[in-house]
């Protein structure tokens, strides 16, 4: 072997990587300073002032939320607002809003949530994907779950089924009775519409616009 | 220094690796058998429903698989550190201790997770019983426990390194250990945002496995390869630290891949995709090229000076230990670098993230990287606990490698399949509702994919029977040479 050569050197190659190791991680810090303001949680004033935030505040669930194509950034993005709709039957103050957003993203963990299902598209791939299910067409207005849980709102309806999952069969795969209470299951929903608000650069694609073929819709 | 190897013997620092490692193995069998349930649950989905639900199984199912693989990684030092040091390990009476106290800890969270499950929405739940982050739901009073061991063994692994001789594996192993220890602690921390959250979340998850957890194993095979072939230390730890380089180089940026959709800005696209894209080059760099210069300088000597049957076997020290660590060169390209790579680019990604695209790849990723080289690593502890000069496969040894490994690949292959046609019809097609989501599950060959995979993690449950079985009882086995 030629040994005298720098790339059979053992110290070079502990320089190296002492070196690439330090590089990636001072850029690694750098870029995490950079996101943390990008995906710090908004204020109430920046919605009341059109301000987009890619994380908005709790108080988003007194918004109406979209979720449409933008042709500048070549896929979908939240639409928050300008129109305003009450969640379960209010407006909530921005105290409220944020007791109730701390509560449900508790219960999602305390419920083990993403071990069947995904949240931003992480966990498990037993039950449907959350992240934009506020937005789902199952339970807007006409859809079969309002229906089959017999309530006229989207909130009422996913609060029903939280905490009776097993009364409300979707498919074979049944979610099982967790225990959510009243205030929990409402919590939940809280926590679902405010990620369903999250800028997630277009995941999922084509979230509700398309029927499929499965069923010929 | 490589005899050391073989006398196990009188080593306190070797008998608690045994400890660990008997502990890991238990623990392996516990992950294939709630991963059987799960898979169970995939096809008959009322299999112990209401009593052990999806959610429980799996959480069982991948928290046994982080810990065996902690349990085994700690046995790994234990066991090499005296070899490589040539001292004993500094402060052994506190790792013992250590050790009761981990194992302890992890019976109590492991009745918890199966007879209490979930909580209320509050920080009792989070405290004493699950936190419901993917990987790392033990509770934070475990999680507090988890640090207070880490640092116990990382200490002991210092002191030792500083008091005895600090081979460039060692070294290597200190700075690693002290970042995975440090990046559990990003995982503690609880936010009511969700981006937020899985930001940090990943710093665990992802820094764990595809930086430090690879920087591991990198020692462990600089290790194995000295030991059993007797490779120049020289070749291997010049190889170890552009491995090093090449796995923190590509790992700590690669983390941007798990930073396309969380709620994260448009530029993790671009750095994920670049330095994520990387990482399967270092994985099969060392192993390749170690053998190489090994056949061109070592092989040909000893070929030369040995022709007789009987020095021609024994040039491999421990055939078991080597199958498993040659698979894991293999698999840990395969499974992390191939797989891995199919759906890193964020092109890719908008349509596989979430899918069963995902748990093929942490099927094959885990058990290529991670679990061979670690069950090798056990097999060097038989020989060394045995006085074993050369360890030969017995029939055990040898179904339950071919099992195991034929049952990883058919599951991989199987969910690879189940992911394909998940992503066609239930993101592509149908655009990833609820609907489309039960669509897409309810096609024939998601559903036969299934099937399949159910027996094939059967398979990899026999295996491990097989696997068992040698590991309790191949020390005594008359086909080694003593």
């Amino acid at each position: 072997m030629a040994q005298k050569s720098v790339w059979s050197d053992n110290r070079f190659w502990r320089r190296s990587a002492t070196w690439v190791t330090g590089v990636a991680s001072v850029l690694l810090i750098w870029l995490t300073f950079d996101t943390m303001g990008q995906i710090s949680m908004g204020t109430d004033a920046d919605l009341k002032n059109g301000v987009t935030k890619r994380v908005p505040a709790p108080t988003v669930i007194n918004y109406k939320v979209d979720y449409v194509f933008d042709s500048r950034r070549g896929h979908e993005v939240p639409k928050i607002g300008p129109e305003k709709e009450k969640f379960f039957g209010k407006f909530w103050s921005e105290e409220e809003a944020a007791a109730l957003l701390h509560k449900g993203k508790l219960a999602s963990q305390a419920k083990n949530c993403m071990d069947c299902h995904t949240l931003l598209g992480n966990g498990a791939y037993f039950a449907p994907d959350l992240t934009k299910a506020w937005l789902d067409p199952a339970w807007q207005d006409g859809g079969t779950m309002q229906a089959m849980t017999g309530k006229n709102s989207k909130e009422e309806a996913m609060v029903a089924f939280l905490m009776n999952p097993d009364q409300y069969p979707t498919h074979e795969r049944m979610m099982p009775n967790l225990g959510i209470t009243h205030d929990e299951a409402v919590a939940l929903v809280a926590f679902l519409k405010h990620m369903a608000s999250i800028d997630t650069n277009g995941f999922p694609r084509n979230f509700g616009r398309m029927q499929g073929a499965v069923h010929g819709k | 220094m490589a005899n050391n190897a073989l006398t196990g013997v009188g080593s306190e620092s070797k008998q608690l690796a045994t400890w660990y490692f008997t502990f890991a193995a238990i623990i392996f069998g516990a992950q294939l058998v709630f991963g059987v349930v799960a898979a169970i649950q995939f096809v008959e989905p009322s299999f112990l429903y209401g009593v052990l639900d999806f959610s429980i199984a799996r959480i069982l199912h991948i928290n046994a698989l982080v810990v065996w693989m902690v349990f085994a990684m700690f046995g790994s030092v234990y066991w090499l550190l005296p070899d490589e040091t040539g001292i004993e390990t500094v402060g052994i009476k506190i790792g013992k201790l250590l050790f009761w106290i981990f194992a302890a800890a992890i019976v109590v969270v492991v009745l918890v997770y199966l007879f209490i499950q979930v909580g209320p929405a509050d920080d009792t739940t989070i405290w004493f019983i699950t936190e419901g982050r993917e990987y790392i739901e033990a509770p934070r009073w475990a999680d507090l426990g988890i640090v207070v061991v880490a640092l116990g063994f990382v200490a002991n692994l210092f002191f030792t390194g500083m008091k005895g001789n600090r081979s460039g594996i060692v070294t290597v192993l200190m700075a690693d250990m002290i970042a995975f220890s440090g990046l559990y602690l990003c995982g503690m921390f609880f936010t009511d945002n969700i981006s937020m959250d899985q930001y940090w979340w990943w710093w665990v998850i992802h820094l764990w496995v595809e930086a430090t957890w690879e920087v591991f194993v990198g020692s462990l095979a600089a290790y194995a390869l000295i030991t059993i072939i007797g490779a120049h230390r020289k070749v291997v730890e010049m190889w170890l630290w552009i491995e090093v380089a090449m796995l923190f180089g590509s790992g700590i940026l690669g983390l941007g891949h798990h930073y396309f959709w969380i709620g994260t800005p448009e530029y993790w696209w671009e750095i994920g995709a670049l330095f994520s894209a990387l990482e399967p080059l270092p994985l099969v760099a060392m192993f390749i090229h170690v053998l190489y210069d090994w056949g061109k300088t070592q092989g040909e000597q000893m070929g030369a000076e040995h022709t007789d049957e009987d020095h021609v076997k024994s040039v491999i020290t421990n055939k078991p230990a080597f199958t498993w660590i040659t698979l894991n060169a293999f698999g840990n390209f395969l499974g992390a670098g191939i797989w891995g790579f199919f759906h890193t680019l964020p092109q890719v990604n908008l349509y596989t993230h979430g899918t069963q695209f995902t748990a093929a790849h942490g099927h094959l990723a885990f058990f290529g990287a991670y679990a061979t080289i670690l069950i090798g690593m056990m097999y060097l502890a038989i020989q060394g606990t045995n006085g074993i000069k050369v360890m030969n496969h017995t029939k055990a040894s040898i179904w339950g490698v071919s099992l195991i490994t034929s049952g990883v690949v058919g599951m991989t292959v199987a969910l690879t399949i189940a992911g394909y046609s998940q992503v066609l019809v239930a993101r592509a097609q149908m655009g990833g509702t609820w609907q489309a989501y039960f669509d897409g599950q309810a096609g024939m060959w998601f559903q036969q994919a299934m099937d399949w995979r159910l027996v094939m993690g059967v398979v990899t449950l026999l295996g491990f029977v097989f696997l068992a079985k040698d590991l309790l009882t191949s020390g005594k086995s008359p086909v080694h040479e003593r």
